[in-house]
């Protein structure tokens, strides 16, 4: 995985709550294995009808056409479980998602993709906001995951908290995998004490076979 | 000290803590279908680790298939790759795979409990939201990425945050013609799409304990629609004899066995919950979504809200939908024009909802215009209503009688909508363009989407059957 340590770039507000995954990344109509990610982030919401960008959308906006900040509102990432709402955002070279709250299986794919998932306080979140709106995409903001601050114009640094387990797996880039196979010998003894107390459930037979 | 029925299946579950401070949690049973497996088989690959339980895998091609008779792996061409590259993975992982045509596909969440895979005091993951369908038998299923189903393929373990605990008592009694879902829609209504977040929600009371074991996995499935991380009914009597004799549950001694390990799977008396709810579903009448979220529900006899009647925070969502949807706030939901129903998906595709559906079509014809739809949620159901006649009654009335799959409820295999079509549908989600772009969703139950397609507009079951029009 990526490493995530800070990165300094423009933040892009996109002022909406319940953000969706259908919205994200939506299920495009004809597809391949090899999905063009970068086309896909918001797909639906940069075209208006006719299939041409629209210009009102926000990062179709010259200034944050290269923002590697978004900035939102409640529950980002509802719905479907789909990674593709990960993904996209990594194509667009967006690391940093600022919410006042993430829906849990979305914050769980950011942290599986170096995407860094901040959640202010709602006061700061409404500070932050006001700062990202001032800015307008002229300057740009730096989040740092190694002091857990957001610096920028407008005003005085931001902290933001972040588990220290899940602030060490991002600035390390760690294996998801590789940290869960350290403890392969536990697992494998849970099997056997498994087939042990619930033996029907160490097992699949099909009984009609 | 008292216990959850959740910490009782996470404690016996738990393999031990990472240094991150994770618990590693053992999944008995994982299943995955053809939408996310490729990423994983290829990421497996090459890393160059294998599975470590195929045993415990299953694999159902689900998502993209098409639905129409005949279908084969090319019948929906944007499906074909995901299809081919399921079928190989699980070849060379040794998973078994209800391909295509084989008298078991379906969808995985419907699948998984009928064929007994999925047991009470399971744990269980899918790479879907909806994966906690199954806790309607008492499983513990979680909904995952698809790095997290690859970490699933080489540990059998997911690393999880200890979620938080929440109970919903659903009192009362339901009336005729009301059900599962028009209670979880009222739920989500009032608890709002991210009501359960970061909680396993127990659902509780005598409204429950009456429900058939596929309502209660239709309240499950919805439990996401709300942002639970999961959701579940305690295991009873019901459960243990819609599970027996089903084709991968234990049998003879080792049923025996099982079964008084399950009747102990339940929350002692005095357990804590961090949060608690009560509903009350006397009087409950058929619910309806207006709106682009779930959330945004009326009775079949209400009208779409003022956005006075909002509260501020909702209100520019919902002045979104009004536009979206094409409707104006006091207007009555029951009367709109409807272009389509769909009846299927893993919400609302099982055998009983289909014969609920049916007994409000039967002798009665699909509204002319309108397209009608239903698609058995499993090759098994489709089987079972065919046996039963009910794919006649369909067909009789103007239905497209399909092959099992997600279909239109994610439109991922080509089932789709027109643009500013107004569908009644059985599924779970009414986003924006979810269903074909600007296609205008209504959630409803199986007996609100038949009676909608006979009248041609989104209808209240209970009129139409007593003849009122």
């Amino acid at each position: 995985m990526q490493p995530f340590t800070h990165i300094t770039g423009v933040a892009a507000p996109l002022l909406k709550d319940d953000i969706n995954t259908d919205q994200i990344a939506p299920i495009m109509h004809s597809r391949s294995l090899k999905e063009d990610y970068k086309a896909m982030l918001f797909h639906r919401a940069r075209r208006r009808d006719d299939g041409s960008e629209d210009p009102g959308f926000v990062l179709n906006k010259p200034q944050f056409r290269t923002a590697a900040i978004l900035v939102t509102g409640h529950n980002f990432g509802a719905g479907s479980s789909r990674e593709s709402a990960v993904w996209s955002m990594l194509a667009n070279d967006i690391r940093v998602i600022v919410a006042k709250s993430f829906a849990d299986i979305y914050r769980e794919n950011c942290l599986q993709n170096g995407v860094l998932p901040v959640v202010l306080s709602p006061q700061d979140a409404d500070v932050f906001i006001a700062r990202v709106v001032a800015a307008d995409g002229t300057a740009p903001f730096t989040v740092d995951l190694m002091t857990q601050s957001i610096s920028g114009p407008g005003g005085p640094d931001i902290a933001f908290d972040m588990p220290a387990a899940e602030r060490t797996r991002l600035i390390e880039g760690l294996d998801d995998i590789e940290l869960t196979l350290k403890h392969m010998d536990e697992i494998t003894g849970f099997e056997r004490r498994a087939a042990d107390a619930q033996p029907w459930l160490q097992r699949t037979t099909d009984s009609r076979r | 000290m008292p216990q959850t029925l959740f910490d009782q299946i996470w404690d016996s579950h738990r393999v031990g803590a990472r240094s991150d401070g994770r618990d590693l949690l053992y999944i008995d049973r994982h299943v995955l279908h053809e939408l996310h497996a490729h990423h994983a088989f290829a990421q497996m690959e090459r890393q160059g680790r294998p599975v470590h339980r195929p045993d415990l895998t299953f694999a159902v091609q689900d998502h993209t298939v098409a639905t129409k008779p005949g279908r084969d792996d090319t019948t929906n061409p944007s499906g074909t790759a995901f299809i081919v590259a399921m079928r190989e993975g699980c070849h060379k992982n040794g998973i078994r795979l209800f391909d295509v045509d084989d008298p078991e596909q379906g969808i995985s969440h419907v699948v998984a409990p009928e064929l007994g895979i999925v047991l009470p005091g399971a744990t269980h993951a899918v790479p879907d939201s909806h994966a906690s369908t199954v806790g309607g038998v008492g499983a513990l299923a979680f909904g995952c990425g698809t790095s997290e189903l690859a970490h699933i393929l080489a540990t059998q373990v997911m690393a999880l945050k200890r979620p938080k605990r929440m109970r919903v008592r659903l009192d009362g009694r339901l009336d005729a013609h009301v059900n599962a879902k028009d209670v979880a829609l009222k739920l989500i209504a009032e608890l709002g799409v991210a009501g359960a977040r970061g909680h396993v929600v127990e659902y509780a009371g005598a409204a429950v304990a009456a429900m058939p074991i596929e309502q209660r996995m239709t309240l499950c499935n919805l439990n996401i629609e709300m942002g639970g991380r999961s959701g579940f009914v305690a295991p009873d009597d019901a459960t243990f004899a819609w599970l027996a004799g089903r084709p991968f549950a234990p049998q003879g001694a080792l049923w025996e066995r099982a079964l008084a390990h399950w009747r102990t799977l339940h929350s002692d008396d005095d357990a804590a919950f961090e949060r608690e709810t009560t509903l009350d579903c006397t009087a409950l009448e058929p619910q309806i979504t207006w709106g682009t979220d779930p959330s945004q529900v009326v009775g079949i006899s209400g009208r779409v809200p003022e956005p006075d009647a909002i509260e501020p925070a909702r209100r520019a969502a919902a002045q979104s939908a009004f536009a979206y949807m094409g409707i104006a706030p006091g207007t009555p939901l029951a009367g709109l024009p409807v272009d389509r129903v769909f009846i299927g998906s893993c919400t609302n595709s099982r055998l009983p909802d289909l014969q609920t559906a049916a007994a409000v079509v039967r002798g009665r014809r699909v509204a002319p215009g309108v397209v009608a739809m239903v698609v058995p949620g499993s090759s098994r159901v489709k089987r079972e209503a065919e046996a039963a006649g009910l794919d006649r009654v369909f067909r009789d009335a103007g239905f497209f009688w399909g092959e099992s799959g997600c279909s239109m409820c994610a439109g991922g295999n080509g089932d789709r909508g027109q643009p500013g079509e107004r569908c009644v549908s059985t599924t779970n989600r009414n986003f924006e363009n979810r269903q074909g772009p600007k296609v205008r969703t209504h959630l409803a139950s199986p007996a609100t989407a038949a009676a909608s397609a006979i009248a041609g507009r989104i209808a209240d079951v209970r009129q139409l059957l007593a003849g009122a029009t």
